[in-house]
């Protein structure tokens, strides 16, 4: 049966050496090696459930009065795209599992994506031979930080129309531009023109998941074309030889394993655990906003940034050179992708290391590195944390306006200070093996010279 | 016919059930290509086990969707979908772990690069020009054009906005002599404006959604009020107006925040909940906490003789987020 479904493949495709070349393509075992993997499935998810989405969401700004089950809402003015979301989670059998899927499956993308890019850096896995590879994932997390703003912003309940409000203000505060492209986009001052909605629709659901699945295709293929690195882990790994698990039948039900668990373990979350409520948060309109609100935790370091910016608009004479949410809203992302982007060019510099490396590093071997990464993490992390003094405020009553100078303070102060930790606790541990190595040793030679085996 | 049936029962059960013992697919002298693993009965027997609540899972979660009005619907879906995707998953990874042969084998990374490929393809990129005399200008040609048709093809993307007309940024509704109404379409009357809290207008028959209609009023005390020369007369018997827009990156002014207990708490405030830019109303709405660049633009208020609120003209800068022509003009009526 296997063998007349090969034969006749084959004959119709010429594809077996290929096949039995993948078969035994070999994958090295780490658990961190998994992180990609789960992101991977994570755009499956999303994939799936959007489409289901799609076959009910409405991309109309049409104003509509609400007559649906949910009764606090009904006889309210909305947008027919809220209304839409409100009938997708009330009406439509299983509409709400899924919705509540896709947003799960969204928070979860992204972090497996960061978590993946954190692996990546603090091994230096993205050194040569895999720059090209390291970019093309870089850019897969900046599409996907955008297609998943979107995407709650398509929902038009409250808290995406503040969250599309802060948009509009950030890209107004490009220099020079600012204006000129808003416009565009929106098609004039915010809230922008009716075809604003079917613009961000046809971009969440057909540009940015097609660009990402290209650029995801991409990756993968320079990932299996260089092969996987891999860790020292005994003798047998080598920065020539490989050392792993095959793709069949060692790989396989594993990976499908993993796709299956990711998949359940999301729609467990959207069954059980409710996420954003939208009926709570009511139709937007220009006019109102809410206390408390927040967004989705991926874009939770933009909003520290905007609000620890002081008052300042820098102006040249009546001109309005960088309005102020520029700093926050594009200045700052830049800075920290482009430290991303730039640091295997940045490291190759200073290091002068230009060999091919497909072993991995451990952390502590790089201290240098991990000590800069360590930096910008708690850099971007206590920028992140500000952007929920908020609600620090709320739940422990620190006000508010001191917590801002503490972190305002703390963003320049803490970086520096947790580099040198981590450098020295690099250092440490490196030494520490060192003495270990040299004691095993000692011992060693001592058997050897027959001694009783116990050092003295 | 019973009988018949229980016989067919248990020649199914038998085909189904029996263990089949493998024949021996190659001749003896081959090698295997996977090892052979000895048998695990019990890590069979668990994965099939899970395997099965599976198959209950997923035929419940059909079950769930087919029966209308049961209570929890999500939470019985999510569950049983959820549940049934865990468990096979669970049934794969122990089939991955203890049912097929974990080899760890060794192989060659690929060769970091072909010397001779890459001379191959430069010389038949530049062999390939032999009958060019003219190649730079060739080069250029080729660049002109895939450029001009790059520019043709981005040309229409300008029919999405007004992209060079900036005055509608300077926009905005309001002008002298327009009613104060609330949300429903009621005029203010000056007399229902209290202190210590914060109301919403609009200009009336304009659109609400417009960025420059929502105003946020409050009336303050005489003694708070501390208005520079330039809104001197913008206050109507203590009620003041502002653009409800922040000035920061374009949220509504949500809170009032008024002192508790004047002497030891801040003065009255207007503050935007997005990143808590917060404006002082007694002195025509300038900065005084937060990220915003520029002061809220304010509305001058008369009182007509029926006692309902109006504008007395149009704000004193144009509303919303700072761009780069923010400060060029003033806000158009």
């Amino acid at each position: 049966m296997i063998r007349k479904l090969v034969r006749f493949i084959d004959q119709r495709s010429g594809t077996a050496p290929f096949v039995r070349k993948t078969l035994r393509y070999l994958f090295p075992d780490h658990w961190s090696f998994l992180l990609g993997e789960v992101a991977l499935y994570c755009f499956i998810v999303l994939v799936a459930t959007g489409t289901y989405l799609a076959l009910f969401y409405t991309d109309s700004t049409a104003d509509v009065v609400y007559h649906g089950p949910y009764v606090p809402l009904q006889g309210q003015h909305m947008t027919e795209a809220y209304r839409s979301v409100l009938d997708i989670s009330f009406t439509v059998k299983a509409g709400l599992l899924i919705r509540q899927t896709h947003h799960w499956a969204a928070d979860l993308f992204v972090a497996s994506i960061l978590l993946h890019l954190l692996r990546v850096f603090f091994t230096g896995a993205y050194r040569k031979p895999r720059e090209l590879t390291y970019w093309l994932g870089l850019t897969i997390l900046t599409v996907t930080l955008l297609e998943g703003y979107i995407g709650y912003s398509l929902v038009d309940d409250l808290l995406s129309g503040m969250g599309l409000a802060i948009g509009n203000g950030v890209a107004l505060s490009i220099p020079f531009v600012g204006a000129n492209l808003a416009a565009l986009i929106w098609g004039g001052p915010f809230p922008g023109t009716s075809a604003f909605f079917p613009r961000m629709y046809i971009a969440h659901v057909f540009l940015f998941p097609a660009l990402i699945a290209v650029l995801l295709t991409a990756h993968l293929s320079l990932v299996a074309l260089k092969h996987h690195t891999q860790f020292r882990q005994s003798r047998r790994e080598s920065e020539r030889k490989i050392v792993g698990v095959p793709t069949f039948p060692g790989q396989t039900p594993r990976s499908l394993g993993l796709l299956l668990a990711v998949a359940g373990l999301l729609v467990l979350l959207g069954g059980l655990v409710q996420i954003n409520p939208i009926w709570l948060w009511g139709p937007f309109h220009t006019y109102i906003s809410t206390n408390g609100a927040q967004p989705d935790w991926y874009l939770g370091w933009l909003i520290g940034a905007l609000r620890l910016m002081p008052s300042w608009d820098w102006t040249v004479g009546n001109y309005t050179l960088v309005p102020n949410p520029f700093w926050g809203g594009v200045a700052f992302p830049l800075v920290v992708f482009g430290f991303l982007y730039l640091w295997p060019w940045l490291e190759r510099k200073v290091s002068g290391d230009r060999a091919v490396h497909n072993l991995l590093d451990r952390p502590r071997d790089a201290p240098w590195r991990t000590a800069v990464g360590v930096a910008m993490l708690v850099w971007v992390f206590l920028i992140f944390m500000a952007g929920a003094s908020d609600r620090v405020f709320v739940f422990f009553g620190i006000s508010y306006g001191w917590q801002i100078w503490v972190y305002r303070v703390a963003i320049f102060v803490a970086p520096p200070v947790a580099a040198f930790i981590a450098h020295r606790v690099c250092v440490e541990l490196r030494e520490g093996e060192r003495v270990e190595q040299g004691r095993e040793r000692a011992i060693a030679e001592a058997r050897a010279e027959g001694g009783a085996g116990e050092p003295a | 016919m019973r009988e018949r049936l229980r016989t067919a029962a248990v020649v199914l059960g038998l085909l189904v059930l029996r263990r089949r013992r493998p024949e021996p697919l190659l001749p003896a002298e081959q090698e295997p290509i996977v090892p052979e693993g000895s048998k695990q009965p019990r890590a069979e027997l668990l994965a099939l086990g899970l395997l099965l609540f599976a198959v209950v899972c997923f035929a419940a979660f059909v079950a769930v969707y087919a029966l209308d009005r049961l209570p929890r619907q999500t939470q019985l879906l999510g569950l049983a979908l959820g549940l049934g995707l865990l468990s096979l998953a669970a049934a794969l990874i122990v089939t991955a772990k203890r049912l097929v042969v974990t080899e760890e084998l060794e192989d060659d990374y690929p060769a970091f690069e072909h010397p001779e490929e890459q001379e191959t393809i430069v010389r038949t990129a530049e062999e390939s020009g032999s009958r060019l005399t003219r190649r730079r200008l060739f080069a250029l040609g080729l660049g002109a054009a895939g450029g001009t048709l790059g520019l043709a093809l981005l040309a229409p993307l300008a029919s999405l906005g007004p992209v060079i007309d900036m005055n509608p940024f300077y926009r905005v509704p309001w002008r002298r002599g327009r009613r104060l109404i609330d949300e429903d379409g009621r005029p203010y009357r000056a007399s229902e404006i209290d202190e210590g809290t914060f109301y919403t207008a609009f200009p009336e028959g304009a659109d609400k959604e417009e960025l420059g209609s929502p105003l946020v009023v409050v009336r303050l005390r005489q003694s708070e009020l501390d208005l520079p020369p330039e809104n001197a007369g913008y206050a109507a018997r203590g009620i003041v107006a502002f653009s409800k827009i922040c000035t920061h990156a374009g949220c509504a002014i949500a809170l009032y925040r008024t002192p508790l207990y004047p002497p030891a708490e801040p003065k009255p405030a207007l503050v935007c909940p997005c990143h808590y830019s917060t404006f002082d109303p007694a002195t025509g709405g300038t900065v005084i906490f937060g990220p915003a660049g520029r002061k809220l633009p304010m509305l001058p208020l008369t009182i007509d003789r029926r006692g309902y609120l109006r504008a007395a003209g149009t704000f004193d800068g144009p509303v919303g987020p700072s761009w780069w022509g923010v400060r060029n003009r003033g806000a158009k009526a």
